[in-house]
């Protein structure tokens, strides 16, 4: 090492949204080709971020390329805005983004990043959602090859794939896919929906908003456009099942907080024993408690 | 009767290749190597014609590369030289010169083949009945319970037992996998079916019913077939015209009855001599 | 029926620093902050680790990136590549000749002389790994001492400062193919994705920044018989290689300044080259960042083996392109590794519900449940 050389102690000054501005446009090129081909998994040179792969650099580099001063962006992992994800990617867009703003509320903000749930409350065409994807290729449990599979998705050779699920009818009598399903958009490219729950995704047929899916690891990236069939796999006479979240009498189980009964629920454990349910999603069920404080709940309690 | 198939110069060379290897090579020769480059001639020059509900053999010993033949047609392997001419409907295909896709399309759903190794034949890790929908989901069929019915019918057709439709493969007999690639090779219902040394290997019994099985498709469906054996009984019993294969080259090729009644060719004939 | 909020996130990972900070400070009054120059002098191997998996050269910030993440290799490799991310690229060199090299270490297994001969250098090969137990306690005044003495018998350096290659005349006697035509420019992994497959140059260069036990785990295998690479060094060279740029005035090649690099260059077993020719041997090539020996040796062995399976197809997982290069990344695969503490109760939450409905459709299970409740 020279010794004359000093360390670059200054504070270094990142670009706005920490990406360089090549970085960026090259994301934005990527997420239009990504619009045009619905449901191509289009690569791209991910860069590495401050936090590790796994968690969450492919959503965020979307984010940090589409983020400017004056727009808003909420953050959410596993349906929580305090989650230790969410909470750590926030912080870091505060620190690199400033002039952005972030809310926990759904219906404030333009961008919404999410790990692992599609928000409550339907979106609108001025917004976009941004998912978190681990594995973007659905093909990839039948066929490790990338190779391969790019030629079985060219083809629309899903057959392999359709068999897996015929198979679970078989042995399950029932498709046993929970999370990740399978999709196709607009007719033609399937792919893997993000680990969202089975309850998510017929939120994302014809969405109002952009819904783009980034792989930071896996470095593809790809779009639900909106207003796209989005039609998970499924057999004509054997239907695609959501998470029904009844109890053992057959009735819908209801948020303990908020009283929904519609809104995808976390099942907590108490120190006695006991079980509890509440909404995954906090920005939802907060919403629905602060209109509850004067009013009865409508919907009635089992 | 509507011609469904046409190979002219079939050719396939391992090897560098070179121009004396044709010369070096063949049933005179005695030999599928080539002294001048070394090189292995698979197949020379082979040329035949097949009809929509024929039966065609190609019989010969090991080396003779009747095997060949089947494999470049189902585009397992590539040829070096030579057409082959795919009739369909209206439509006439130069199958060398189609794009790795169409190639695919065709393999999954105009033509089907049955291995005499199921491992090439079968997936191992889907079950019977799997192995069966997989090709049927191919062609857009989006309803269970019919896939489910025409799996077992097929299955049924070809006797395998019905409980056993769920099963992997792995645990059946040899001579239920070949029922079972039978089964599935026939799935999409293809105007040409290539069955390569299918019998071979299995008991007596269990090969008389194969092929009986072989000839009542034919019956049924009217399905054209290439059937590739070394065994005499097997072109007697399935092929109406056969051709012999020696050293890569085709050496007589006519009516199965004149080839095994009359053979013209000395190793024709010393094939039939040494027939049980 | 309590509610339980789930909140402080935000606390609980400023807590997880302060923890952090504190183990670092364990020594308390008896303890000091490690200087950086220590960290690369004296894990001068642990800094080169990371200097070659960072892909940046910069041994004082791995220094850094060591101290910061209390040893963890993966993590200062992590630290040292998101730095480069952000660094912006001010040129790109011309391809540059290692020939050139101020070599520390040079050895080959090919011959038994080689022209200007094999150098040991600083290598613990022969050393017998007995633990030192003066280094317990090892006094300043000693240490001193020991710097000192090596300066002192430095012998004079008639010794030039290179030294021709072996593989060159192992090509000149037609034993090697000649040197192939070079390609207009490398493969950039830092700015385009692999989509296989790849030329030989993205192979090289990923493999170039890899995780060093990844690298060596897929070569192992190959050499003990899941794979044909019977390998002999031809040459295997440590030194600092100077880096040549165009002058920014006059455009005049200039050195720029140097980097301490591991180069392996490994002959394989004879390969027959096609008709008419007679027969080579083939080379396989490994190049990093640092001294880091066991790397370029295994790097290697899979670029030999990666050539096989992209001419012939893979016979073993270390041929197949894909299997080796999506794998050996320590930043991607350490990420995801880790990615599985995250919360994932959503998820599972959904096959919590697909098991629950899977038992109750299966009578034995409903029976079994029944029989417990009554």
């Amino acid at each position: 090492m020279n010794p004359g050389y000093e360390l670059p102690v200054d504070n270094v000054n990142y670009n706005f949204a920490f990406l360089d501005e090549f970085a960026k446009r090259e994301i934005r090129r990527n997420i239009l080709k990504a619009i045009s081909i619905p449901g191509y998994q289009t690569p791209y040179a991910s860069r590495e971020m401050p936090m590790g792969r796994g968690f969450g650099t492919g959503g965020l580099q979307l984010t940090l390329s589409l983020l400017g001063a004056g727009d808003t962006l909420k953050v959410i992992d596993q349906g929580a805005d305090d989650s230790v994800n969410a909470v750590n990617l926030r912080q870091f867009v505060e620190l690199t983004c400033p002039g952005a703003n972030t809310t926990e509320r759904a219906a404030e903000a333009n961008i919404i990043q999410s790990r692992h749930r599609i928000p409550e409350d339907k979106l609108s065409a001025d917004q976009i959602l941004v998912l978190q994807v681990p594995t973007p290729d659905p093909l990839t449990i039948v066929e490790p090859s990338e190779a391969r599979r790019k030629i079985m998705h060219g083809e629309g050779d899903y057959a392999p794939l359709l068999t897996r699920l015929y198979e679970d009818i078989v042995q399950f009598d029932e498709i046993a896919i929970s999370n990740r399903y399978p999709t196709r958009l607009n007719g033609h490219y399937v792919i893997d929906s993000s680990p969202i729950p089975r309850f998510d995704v017929p939120k994302m047929h014809q969405s109002a908003a952009l819904i783009l899916l980034g792989a930071g690891r896996e470095r593809k990236i790809y779009a639900v456009p909106p207003f796209t069939d989005a039609v998970p796999l499924a057999f004509e006479d054997v239907a695609f099942r959501t998470e029904a979240f009844l109890d053992s009498k057959g009735n819908r189980r209801h948020c303990d907080r908020c009283n929904s009964v519609t809104s995808y629920l976390d099942e907590i454990i108490h120190p006695d024993g006991s079980r509890h349910w509440q909404c995954s999603d906090t920005g939802y069920c907060n919403d629905r408690c602060s209109q509850l404080k004067n009013a009865e709940c409508e919907e009635a309690r089992p | 009767m509507k011609k469904i198939l046409e190979v002219r110069g079939l050719s396939r060379i391992h090897g560098p290749g070179c121009p004396l290897c044709f010369e070096n090579t063949g049933a005179e020769a005695e030999t599928n190597v080539c002294v001048s480059c070394g090189s292995v001639v698979a197949a020379q020059n082979v040329s035949l014609d097949l009809h929509q509900g024929e039966i065609l053999g190609i019989v010969g010993e090991s080396g003779s590369g009747k095997s060949t033949v089947v494999k470049t047609l189902f585009f397992d392997a590539e040829p070096s030289a030579g057409e082959a001419r795919f009739f369909d409907g209206d439509q006439q295909l130069d199958l060398f010169s189609l794009n790795a896709a169409r190639q695919r399309w065709l393999r999954n759903h105009r033509f089907g083949m049955v291995y005499q190794n199921p491992n090439l034949g079968l997936n191992f890790n889907v079950s019977a009945g799997g192995n069966i929908a997989e090709r049927l989901l191919m062609s857009d069929v989006a309803n269970y319970a019919s896939i489910r019915q025409r799996a077992r019918d097929l299955l049924t057709r070809t006797e395998v037992l019905g409980e056993r439709m769920d099963e992997s493969p792995r645990r059946f007999s040899g001579g239920m996998q070949q029922r079972v690639q039978i089964a599935k090779a026939l799935a999409t219902r293809p105007p040409l079916l290539l069955l390569d040394e299918v019998t071979t290997g299995l008991d007596l019994s269990v090969q008389a019913r194969i092929l009986d099985l072989i000839l009542e498709i034919q019956h049924e469906l009217n399905t054209a077939m290439i059937v590739v054996t070394h065994d005499l009984g097997v072109i007697r019993l399935l092929a109406g015209r056969t051709l012999v294969m020696k050293y890569g080259q085709v050496i007589e090729s006519g009516l199965t009855d004149q080839v095994l009644e009359d053979p013209q060719h000395a190793y024709t004939q010393r094939l039939v001599a040494s027939a049980l | 029926m309590g509610y339980v909020a789930i909140k402080g996130g935000g606390k609980a990972i400023a807590g997880a620093q302060t923890a952090v900070e504190s183990l670092r400070t364990a020594e308390g009054e008896d303890g000091s902050s490690l200087p950086l120059a220590s960290i690369e002098h004296q894990l001068r191997l642990l800094t080169s680790r990371v200097v070659s998996e960072g892909g940046l050269y910069h041994p004082r910030l791995a220094a850094l990136a060591i101290k910061q993440m209390q040893g963890d290799t993966l993590e200062a490799a992590f630290a040292l590549r998101a730095y480069r991310s952000t660094r912006p690229r001010l040129m790109e060199t011309p391809t540059q000749s290692t020939s050139g090299m101020r070599l520390i270490r040079r050895i080959s297994s090919a011959f038994k002389d080689i022209p200007g001969g094999q150098m040991l250098g600083p290598t613990m090969d022969y050393a017998l790994r007995l633990l030192r137990l003066d280094l317990v306690d090892e006094s300043p005044e000693t240490f001193r001492k020991v710097s000192r003495r090596f300066i002192r018998d430095a012998p004079d350096s008639d010794l030039p400062d290179s030294f021709p290659k072996v593989v060159d005349a192992l090509r000149e006697e037609g034993l090697l193919p000649p040197q192939p035509d070079r390609p207009d420019s490398p493969f950039d992994i830092t700015r385009e994705p692999l989509v296989f497959p790849v030329p030989r140059s993205a192979a090289l260069a990923t493999m170039a920044r890899a995780e060093t036990g990844s690298l060596l785990a897929l070569a192992y295998s190959n050499v003990r018989g899941y794979g044909n690479v019977h390998p002999t060094i031809a040459e295997l060279r440590v030194g600092y290689v100077p880096v040549t740029l165009p002058h920014p005035i006059t455009g005049e090649p200039t050195e720029a300044g140097e980097v301490l690099m591991t180069e392996c260059e490994v002959v394989a077993t004879q390969e027959g080259a096609g008709s008419g020719a007679p027969p080579l041997f083939s080379l396989g090539y490994g190049a990093c960042f640092g001294h880091n020996e066991v790397k370029a040796i295994a790097m290697a062995i899979l670029d030999r083996a990666l050539q096989k399976g992209m001419q012939d197809g893979a016979d073993c997982p270390s041929e197949d392109p894909e299997f080796v290069l999506l794998h050996v990344d320590g930043v991607d695969s350490m990420g995801f590794a880790n990615h599985y503490k995250m919360p994932h109760y959503v998820t599972f939450q959904s096959e919590v519900d697909r098991l629950r409905t899977t038992q109750e459709k299966d009578p034995a299970h409903t029976k079994a449940a029944h029989g417990a409740e009554s």
